[in-house]
């Protein structure tokens, strides 16, 4: 299937291997000031406005929709993106419209999206679009000013890793359980100059919207895009969407998206395979995602590891997150929950919680912030939100918030969060902030306990 | 505001740590900042620094043999993480133009090239060997020759491997666009095929 896009894409090709690639969707958002500026500084313009579409999600405001309330700083990134769109002519779904939200939320919600695509975006997690069957993946505000100019992108293709899971997911154990696992099984640098493919009858049981968390989080085990093959699942999430192909059009397309899938005999530089029985919901302990175990697990031993610099490494991580080895990880007490992010924050994932959630009480402070305003709608239009502010949830407005804490939603110094984000990072969601990953599932567990709780002792028939 | 690499040579300092992420070279509430406000003074801000903004002593920069290093030896997966550009800025700004590690993460690593930093990737037990000597012998220098490519020192010398286009460009001072726009008709060329081919796009 890499093959497939890549040749497809490819408008030059240097001899060194340097290839020349065309982008059809390039998204931008609210982080994109100085490649806007380099542009400038060059005297060009964007090449293409129409492959170009803008949002604004990481300085937002989760508690209105009024820009102004933000702090100056924050708020002009979020008048900067509207007055780069506007002089560019480039769409934008801005603060005061309802399809506002989270890139890698509102690209395939609005079809943007779609299989056999060449995808950039001026962030890491773009890798999420792959689960569409597209080539997509993160780049620089160096490349970002690069595309804007030419609508195309130098690359060197990346090597293959196929992972494949095979079988059928417990009950309480999902999407984000899966990618944990992978990551954890072949670390964080596991996957580096690779592109990885998902494969196995439990990506192919998953929805259009799990294989959204699970290749969004192909950068944290360092591969550059992740994918999934496109399947009839994949059209019929697609079919109708505002941007899908319509009529005669839709036709030639998903014959088209069907020739994409990858050949029975294509080779791949590195295969890995996981059962889907072997996993549990996972947790994260410590300070990359790599340190992802099974809720069942103990912090581990940094005596047990097998070398002086492991041994180092989950020392420091430890110290960082204030836990003693041995620990079972059910006994961290925590004190928040973040619901949302690029990774979790689709209608599915608020179902699975809100399931959790009904009938309990919140018994530390949480919120829950959806990936876009759509999404926020369909949550309302069942009836989410008043479970969720029944259990003494905060209900928010779209975008990034405390996944990175760049719009001022923060976790505070030596405060421990159970997190449905995609980095555990020193610091990520706030100075001193300490990050449990965890899915959906399980942070509406640990919201209604106050500690990390294995989500299947909480699930009702 | 890029300036053409060819050869450093310079101190260099270790960092022991694998996965360095980019939040920690440079925390997400900075990341407001315009490009030419400068961005060496946050390189590693909180590492670097306490909350009263006093220099921490333990951090390797801010200990005087290392003060004026140019060059980083690093560990696996250096700049890991977020696509933030602004760790590439950090680091030019403060005067590091390269850094040796035997894996980067994929972004930080093609950024790299756009802003006249050199990424070196050398296999594991080499750039453990380099921060041991660099640990034993603080302000120990070493000599980066992109041309040639090599980075030697009183260890001896490595070669390293760089694609040829990265090399170019670093050698040149340029970035990319001015040498893809040069490329425009073969652009136009290939859009006008694809267009063709796929109506709907």
């Amino acid at each position: 299937m890499l093959e497939k896009i890549w040749a497809s894409h490819a408008i030059l090709a240097r001899p060194d291997g340097a290839t020349l690639l065309h982008v059809d969707r390039h998204f931008v958002h609210d982080g994109s000031a100085n490649a806007f500026r380099k542009l400038k500084e060059k005297g060009l313009s964007v090449r293409r406005p129409e492959n170009t579409f803008a949002t604004p999600d990481h300085y937002v405001p989760t508690t209105s929709r009024d820009a102004a309330t933000q702090e100056p700083h924050r708020r002009q990134m979020v008048v900067d993106l509207d007055a780069n769109a506007r002089e560019s002519g480039v769409a934008q779904f801005g603060l005061s419209d309802r399809r506002q939200g989270i890139v890698h939320v509102i690209g395939p919600e609005q079809a943007l999206t779609q299989p056999g695509m060449l995808i950039v975006c001026g962030d890491s997690h773009t890798a999420t679009h792959g689960a569409l069957g597209a080539l997509a993946f993160g780049i620089g505000a160096s490349e970002v000013a690069h595309v804007l100019a030419t609508q195309a992108l130098w690359q060197t293709k990346p090597k293959t890793l196929r992972i494949t899971v095979d079988g059928t997911l417990a009950p309480g154990v999902h999407a984000k359980d899966v990618i944990l696992a992978i990551i954890a099984t072949i670390g964080a640098a596991g996957a580096t100059g690779h592109a990885i493919e998902y494969a196995g009858s439990t990506l192919r049981q998953m929805s259009t919207e799990g294989r959204l968390t699970v290749c969004n989080m192909s950068i944290e085990a360092g591969a550059r895009a992740g994918m999934v093959a496109p399947d009839d699942a994949t059209f019929a999430y697609l079919h109708g969407k505002p941007y899908a192909p319509k009529g005669p059009d839709w036709d030639k397309a998903l014959a088209y998206w069907r020739s994409l899938v990858t050949d029975a005999e294509a080779r791949f530089d590195r295969e890995v395979a996981l059962d889907a029985a072997g996993i549990a919901p996972m947790v994260t302990w410590g300070t990359s995602p790599e340190s992802a175990a099974a809720i069942t697990g103990r912090v581990p031993d940094p005596a047990q590891a097998p070398d002086a610099a492991r041994r180092e490494a989950i020392e420091r991580a430890l110290a960082y997150m204030d836990l003693k080895p041995g620990t079972a990880l059910t006994d961290i007490a925590i004190d928040r929950v973040f619901l949302g992010s690029c990774t979790n924050s689709r209608i599915e994932d608020l179902r699975v919680a809100a399931k959790i959630v009904d009938g309990r009480k919140a018994v530390v402070p949480a919120m829950v912030v959806p990936g876009s305003g759509l999404v926020k709608a369909q949550a309302e239009a069942e009836g989410l939100d008043a479970v969720f502010k029944a259990a003494g949830f905060e209900w928010r407005e779209a975008g990034c918030s405390m996944c990175v804490g760049m719009n001022g939603d923060l976790v505070g110094p030596g405060e421990r969060c159970a997190s449905t984000s995609n980095r555990n990072f020193v610091g990520r969601q706030g100075k001193g902030a300490r990050t449990h990953l965890v899915s959906p599932a399980m942070a509406a567990a640990a919201a209604v306990t106050g500690k990390l709780t294995d989500v299947r002792t909480l699930m009702r028939p | 505001m890029m300036e053409p690499f060819r050869t450093l040579e310079a101190v260099a300092a270790p960092i022991a740590t694998a996965n360095v992420d980019t939040d920690q070279i440079i925390p997400a509430r900075f990341l407001w900042r315009k490009r030419s406000d400068g961005w060496g003074d946050l390189l590693f801000h909180d590492l670097r620094f306490s909350d009263d903004g006093s220099p921490k002593p333990d951090f390797v920069l801010n200990q005087p043999a290392f003060r004026d290093a140019r060059i980083l030896v690093a560990e696996r997966n250096f700049g890991c993480g977020s696509s933030r550009e602004a760790a590439v800025w950090a680091l030019y700004d403060y005067g590091i133009r390269a850094v040796i590690a035997p894996s980067f993460g994929d972004i930080f690593f093609n950024s790299s090239f756009q802003n006249g930093l050199l990424p070196v990737v050398l296999p594991a037990e080499r750039v453990a060997a380099l921060r041991t000597m660099l640990k034993q012998t603080p302000g120990t220098r070493l000599s980066v020759d992109l041309a040639a490519q090599t980075v030697s020192g009183p260890h001896g010398r490595d070669s390293f491997t760089i694609a040829p286009f990265r090399k170019e460009c670093l050698l040149a001072g340029t970035d990319d666009i001015t040498y893809t726009l040069a490329h425009r008709d073969a652009i136009v060329a290939f859009e006008q095929a694809y267009a063709a081919t796929l109506p709907w796009l």
